[in-house]
């Protein structure tokens, strides 16, 4: 990015990584990516009774250069997916991803020739945010959690090295199929 | 410009190759060296004003735009192949995310044509047809006033569409209570509905019809006589009889042109021509008689739906036919909506074969004789039709939704071609296209 | 709503609306066999030797009825059949080679078009002053695939179904033409009914249907380089299988099913 990328590892970094982390989560513009039944329920987030503008974020941007997070909120087909791509890809640095309901975080039900089995397979995903379709206060507590994700954003060496964290992490984690969750 | 669409480049992996589109080389060496004004501009399918994943292809003459095109498909989910795979009771879960702003047109819609196919037309009890009408009338309500929300958006009037959300609001809470969501409700079912309305929720209705007459004048003080409002939508997208006729177009734009064509009038369903209502129309043609429309039919709803509340009465909202019916007692648990405890209890406990047909019912469903059915309701943006195919199993062979948005998205280039740039997106917000319900 | 021209089958239903034969009446279009989807042999559910023939409703004989009927039975859906008889009669066709069946089910009313008088039909409807189907609703495919072993179908696998509804005698009708899977040509009738545009464009993305004379006949809800037709029979679903925490089930064409 800037200099703060520069910077040594130390007591410097991290209140620089903290300051920055305070800035950027209190003045998150999101990209209007809304697609289906979830634009709406995003929509709703916006206007009066949730009023998103308590945490700074009413404004949802039109253009992709000027938004840092992209709220992927719907079903996203085939022939959507290069579009979502691209604009993505237009955002500048540093950009956020929330995953808005089911669809677009697994496919849900729509397991079918037409939508892509999850977002994720085209662009990273922060926050995976369930529901068909999750209703605004979900929406908001999907944003604050990532509010405090970005809160702990690392730079410059230290992000290096959480990356290399969390990639062996992700190496070593166990398949979903091997899990023994709940319900065996 | 003169390399071949595919020209190999050698390089320390190998060849590559740089496939470019052949013919629009050509195009694009043309465009250079003629010396007109037009342009063609890519609207979309993300763009902040058109309504949704739609993709507007604007051939643009200085401000006039001369050729207007469609590109739809974004939003394709293949539900009407899913529906194939599912029973016909799982379907409403389906159908009710087609156009996800009419959620209870489309189960209505398509629960009439699995009861007719089923020929159980004139078995659904009174009382669920009455609910069904209600819950139609207050979706009418929200979907009306997310159009003229998000139409006011588009124009820059926000304050129409924080007005709007409010007051949608108000009716998100009643589906709430009533199916236990905000969207995407897979209320109503073939024979009936899937539980009957919770207490206290009359009461919630008549609170909201009567605090709903106070809100909507508010949309007549902010817009109708509004010289900005009106100097936006009056003359804009402009579409006569004929071209209504045409292009297919049905609901507020066919009546915009003077023609009362209603289902609910002509071809009545669910006891429609019981209710006392009118059908409004206007003669301007445009999209400000659009707006006026949609105004007068949420009052004309809010009279339906008080009418419906007169009449309820108690009583069975499910057909009685236990071959249908699912012999459920719904009921709030820990984990929940599910069948209730004491009902688990008594099937389990009590009647062996109750519990069987119970698991038969669920896991496999009913047959329905073979054959096809068409049904239609008169949904907000007009006429959707269900066209069903049944080849006599426990799943529909063949579901096609006839959709309003999807036919009356067609007149959008009659509308727009010969206006300005700025029109088109009042004149496609008139139309009131829901992406969910043009792709499917 | 009594199914006149069969009167005895009213008997035993309450309802008077009989929907469909449950005889060995009506039209074969494929038969079905065992239950929970074993095909490939290895059926051990024991119902291997289940068979189900599929009947549509077959061809109705005059008077046709409908709503409004009189005491003999003679209705609406006559007064259709007649005014279209008549006006095909005076542009030199035969009826007969042109409906090649009309059914009467479940209070509507079926024309069985020969393809190649598709637009002939079209245009009498539309514009004969006793007819006036001002309005088409769109034309939806369906697919009714042969298997090796069952061919009852063949030559009729795919049809277009077109709903017209006349907003002057406020009707409602419904013409079905069939194309077979090897020549899937059906011709367009955007000339006569503009609103069919769109409708022939998302047949033809999803069953392979070629509407011949449509200006623009291309994908409309697929991208533009798909290969096949999502939305025939023997097309998959393409689902993926769902994982869960030590589980996995298949996609949903995937799974046992009732047949």
């Amino acid at each position: 990015m800037g200099l703060e990328e520069k910077l040594p590892s130390g007591f410097l970094l991290t209140t620089v990584e903290q300051a920055a982390g305070w800035v950027r989560k209190s003045s998150v513009f999101p990209a209007t990516f809304g697609l289906a039944c979830c634009a709406i329920e995003m929509m709703t987030t916006g206007a009066g009774r949730y009023d998103l503008a308590r945490f700074g974020m009413e404004v949802f941007r039109g253009s992709p250069r000027q938004a840092d997070l992209m709220i992927v909120a719907g079903r996203v087909s085939q022939k959507m997916a290069p579009v979502l791509r691209q604009v993505y890809d237009q955002m500048p640095n540093p950009k956020w991803v929330i995953s808005m309901g089911v669809c677009a975080s697994s496919g849900g039900m729509f397991n079918n020739y037409a939508i892509v089995q999850g977002v994720d397979h085209i662009v990273p995903v922060d926050i995976y945010l369930p529901g068909c379709p999750p209703r605004p206060e979900m929406l908001m507590d999907a944003i604050l959690k990532l509010h405090r994700k970005i809160q702990d954003t690392k730079l410059g060496v230290n992000q290096e090295q959480a990356a290399r964290e969390a990639e062996e992490a992700a190496l070593k984690a166990l398949p979903l199929i091997e899990m023994k969750g709940l319900l065996r | 410009m003169t390399t071949s669409p595919a020209s190999p480049r050698e390089t320390t992996e190998g060849a590559v190759y740089t496939v470019t589109g052949g013919d629009w080389d050509e195009v694009a060496a043309r465009a250079v060296t003629s010396d007109d004004e037009r342009i063609i501009v890519n609207m979309g399918p993300q763009h902040p004003s058109t309504h949704g994943v739609l993709r507007l292809i604007l051939e643009i003459d200085g401000e006039t735009v001369t050729e207007a095109r469609c590109g739809i498909g974004y939003l394709h989910t293949g539900i009407e192949k899913n529906l194939e795979y599912r029973t016909w009771t799982q379907g409403t879960t389906f159908v009710t995310r087609m156009d996800y702003l009419t959620p209870f047109f489309n189960e209505t819609a398509y629960c009439l044509a699995v009861e007719k196919l089923l020929g159980i037309t004139d078995q659904v009890p009174d009382r669920a047809t009455l609910i069904r009408v209600m819950l139609m009338e207050l979706n009418r309500l929200s979907s009306h006033l997310v159009c003229i929300a998000t139409g006011g958006m588009e124009l820059g009037a926000t304050t129409i569409m924080i007005y709007g959300f409010r007051d949608r609001e108000l009716i998100l809470d009643i589906y709430e209570l009533i199916t236990g969501l905000r969207m995407n409700h897979a209320y109503i079912r073939p024979g009936g509905l899937a539980q009957d309305l919770p207490p206290g929720a009359v009461d919630q209705v008549r609170a909201f019809v009567k605090k709903m007459r106070k809100n909507l004048p508010e949309y007549d003080k902010l817009a109708t006589g509004n010289p900005v409002f009106k100097g936006r939508m009056e003359g804009i997208g402009y579409l006569d009889l004929a071209g209504c006729l045409a292009t297919g177009a049905t609901g507020p734009i066919l009546r915009s042109a003077g023609l009362p064509h209603d289902l609910r009038k002509t071809q009545p369903y669910c006891g429609y021509e019981t209710y006392d209502f009118e059908v409004p129309t206007a003669d301007t043609c445009d999209a400000y008689g659009r707006f006026l429309i949609r105004l007068e039919e949420m009052r004309q709803s809010l009279r339906i739906v008080e009418q419906c509340l007169d009449r309820l009465e108690p009583g069975p909202v499910m057909v009685e036919d236990k071959k249908i019916a699912w012999p459920a007692q719904l009921a709030l648990g820990p984990d929940g909506l599910g069948n209730s405890l004491d009902h688990i209890k008594k099937i389990m406990g009590t009647s062996m074969e109750a519990l069987i047909h119970h698991f038969k019912l669920v896991t496999e469903g009913f047959r329905v004789p073979p054959g096809q059915a068409y049904s239609a309701v008169e949904s907000p943006k007009g006429e959707l039709g269900v066209h069903a195919v049944s080849d006599g199993g426990t799943r529909p062979y063949r579901v096609h939704f006839r959709d309003p948005s999807f036919t009356n998205l067609q007149a959008m280039a009659a509308m727009c071609e010969g206006g300005q740039v700025a029109d088109v997106i009042v004149a496609v917000a008139s139309i009131d296209p829901v992406m969910g319900g043009v792709d499917r | 709503m009594s199914d006149p021209k069969n009167p005895e089958r009213d008997q035993g239903n309450h309802n008077g609306n009989v929907p469909v034969q449950r005889d060995d009446t009506g039209e074969v279009i494929g038969t079905r066999r065992g239950m929970f989807g074993a095909n490939n042999g290895g059926d051990t559910s024991g119902y291997g030797g289940l068979v189900r023939t599929v009947r549509l409703p077959g061809a109705a004989q005059r008077p046709y009825g409908g709503p409004r009927g009189d005491e003999g039975g003679y209705g609406e859906f006559d007064e259709i059949a007649d005014e279209l008889e008549g006006a095909l009669e005076e542009q030199g066709l035969v009826p007969g080679n042109v409906i090649s069946k009309t059914v009467v089910d479940r209070g509507e009313l079926t024309f069985h078009i020969e393809r190649e008088y598709l637009p002939a039909v079209a245009r009498i409807l539309r514009d004969d002053p006793a007819l006036r189907f001002e309005l088409c609703l769109g034309v939806s495919g369906a697919h009714f695939p042969g298997t090796p072993s069952d061919t009852t179908n063949a030559g009729r696998e795919l049809h277009a179904v077109y709903h017209l509804r006349s907003l002057t005698h406020n009707r409602l009708i419904r013409l079905e033409v069939s194309a077979p899977d090897a020549d899937p040509h059906v011709p367009s009738i955007v000339s006569v009914y503009p609103t069919n545009d769109w409708h022939e464009r998302e047949t033809y993305d999803f069953f392979g249907i070629v509407f011949d004379g449509h200006p623009a006949l291309t994908r409309i809800m697929m991208p533009d380089d798909w290969q096949g037709f999502p939305q025939r029979k023997d097309y998959p679903l393409g689902g993926i299988p769902v994982e869960y925490k030590g589980a996995q089930i298949p996609a949903p064409d995937q799974r046992r099913s009732y047949s």
